[in-house]
């Protein structure tokens, strides 16, 4: 009982600093209430068994995100995002697909169902007989290094093509300026 | 913020801290959670908040812009490496249960490696766009190379 | 399903329209980045609930525990993680290079002063 309020107490605080940095105007204060918001959402994902996951997102949301955002403003310079001027248009969009998703969710399975078809293929193969084909008690780490070490080997080139597209767009040539077109 | 004791203080005491824990991360993510990824950015974020306290051109000597951008590209290679020996050894691409006498062994070794590789991608990405983000508006006139 | 079951849901689709919202709303590029992130992070929730047993615990094998969480939605998030970190900077640093060569990064002025050049 005390788990359900928790995670209700946690989703409820995460909408309300989500509508606070859609609302927001000063960037400055957008990235500080980011850097809130990976906070929270790494306790609702501890409070969902994601242990792996919540570390990785603290560290990534919280820390690298923000100072990467934080440089970006020091170097776009613009503080402020200018005042909308209320479209209806966008809110509506939004009402719309979100009612669509919702009708969505109610084809998946119930929640926390021991015999819905997430846990009834390959996840019970892998925490029975992981341990034992792998020696490797942290069933996350054997299905990420070892049964799906392709993928990996996918993300870890995806991650360097994004730091060599960084080094390609803003490495200085000359002094003064970046390589102009 | 070099001027503020309390900073620097707190800096020098917390990044050695930072560093072991990251290593811990990185070797412990076998039982506990944990592994490359994580380690990766919590080593990026530690040396970040060094430059951040002690400026930037004292965080370039302590890591040196060459051997962030080797790491870059030696992690790729570490992992890429993993499945060619998997290949060398007699099995598939990335077959870990070649690698030792062991096929368990063996793919505790293979998943030791891949996460080590893993590991030099990530913090050589992250703490090679903080240099170049933070390097950037001040018109450094040293060149990033050829 | 449980109220905790809808109730999970719903905030997920609350944050996923929240941060399309910000997306397809704001003009500021940097604002739009940080509302691309708020969806993806409700995407990893989108995931992560489904595969969570109440009484179960994470996914690290141990003695005398009974039922764990279902590992793979959190490899999959976890790729997910690092590759939307991928993406923010290089959306960040083609944002850079737009206020250098616009001075703006505001979208309506963006396409005013393309517009213009046509």
């Amino acid at each position: 009982m005390t788990e359900t309020l928790a995670i209700a107490a946690l989703l409820a605080m995460l909408a309300v600093v989500a509508v606070a940095i859609a609302r927001m105007r000063n960037l400055f204060g957008v990235v500080v209430l980011s850097g809130a918001y990976s906070f929270l959402m790494a306790t609702v994902l501890t409070a969902f068994d994601a242990a792996d996951v919540a570390m990785t997102e603290a560290a990534v949301g919280a820390g690298i995100s923000t100072v990467l955002l934080l440089g970006a403003l020091h170097l776009a310079g613009s503080l402020e995002a200018k005042p909308a001027s209320r479209p209806w248009a966008p809110l509506v969009l939004a009402g719309f697909t979100g009612m669509l998703v919702v009708y969505g969710t109610y084809g998946l399975p119930a929640f926390s169902d021991p015999q819905s078809p997430i846990h009834r293929h390959v996840a019970p193969r892998y925490l029975e007989e992981g341990l034992k084909e792998t020696g490797v008690p942290n069933i996350v780490t054997a299905v990420l290094a070892s049964y799906r070490g392709y993928d990996t080997l996918g993300e870890t080139t995806v991650v360097f093509t994004a730091g060599i597209g960084v080094i390609a767009l803003l490495r200085r040539r000359r002094k003064g300026g970046g390589a102009k077109p | 913020m070099k001027s503020d004791i309390i900073l620097r203080v707190v800096a020098k005491i917390l990044i050695p801290f930072a560093l072991m824990f990251a290593l811990y991360v990185q070797f412990h993510g076998d039982f506990g959670p944990g592994g490359g990824f994580q380690a990766g950015v919590i080593v990026a974020a530690a040396v970040v908040f060094y430059g951040v306290i002690f400026g930037l051109a004292a965080a370039r000597r302590a890591v040196p812009e060459p051997l962030v951008e080797s790491m870059v590209a030696a992690g790729v290679l570490v992992y890429a490496g993993v499945g060619v020996a998997g290949l060398l050894l007699g099995g598939n691409y990335l077959d870990y249960f070649v690698l030792d006498h062991d096929p368990v062994h063996g793919q505790h070794r293979g998943i030791f490696w891949v996460e080590v590789g893993v590991a030099i991608t990530v913090s050589g990405v992250m703490l090679k766009i903080f240099y170049l983000f933070a390097g950037r508006g001040r018109g450094f006139e040293e060149d990033d190379g050829p | 399903m449980t109220l905790l079951g809808h109730f999970t849901y719903w905030a997920t689709v609350f944050l996923m329209m929240t941060g399309l919202h910000v997306v397809i709303s704001r003009g500021n590029l940097v604002k739009k980045l940080v509302g691309l992130g708020i969806f993806q992070t409700s995407v990893y929730l989108l995931y992560i609930g489904p595969g969570k047993l109440v009484g179960g615990t994470a996914p690290i094998v141990g003695p005398g525990i009974a039922t764990y969480s279902n590992p793979l939605p959190h490899v999959l998030i976890l790729t997910a993680i690092v590759v939307g970190v991928a993406t923010l900077a290089v959306g960040l640093a083609l944002v850079v290079r737009i206020r250098e060569a616009y001075g703006t990064i505001e979208e309506d002025e963006l396409l005013a002063a393309d517009a213009e050049d046509d």
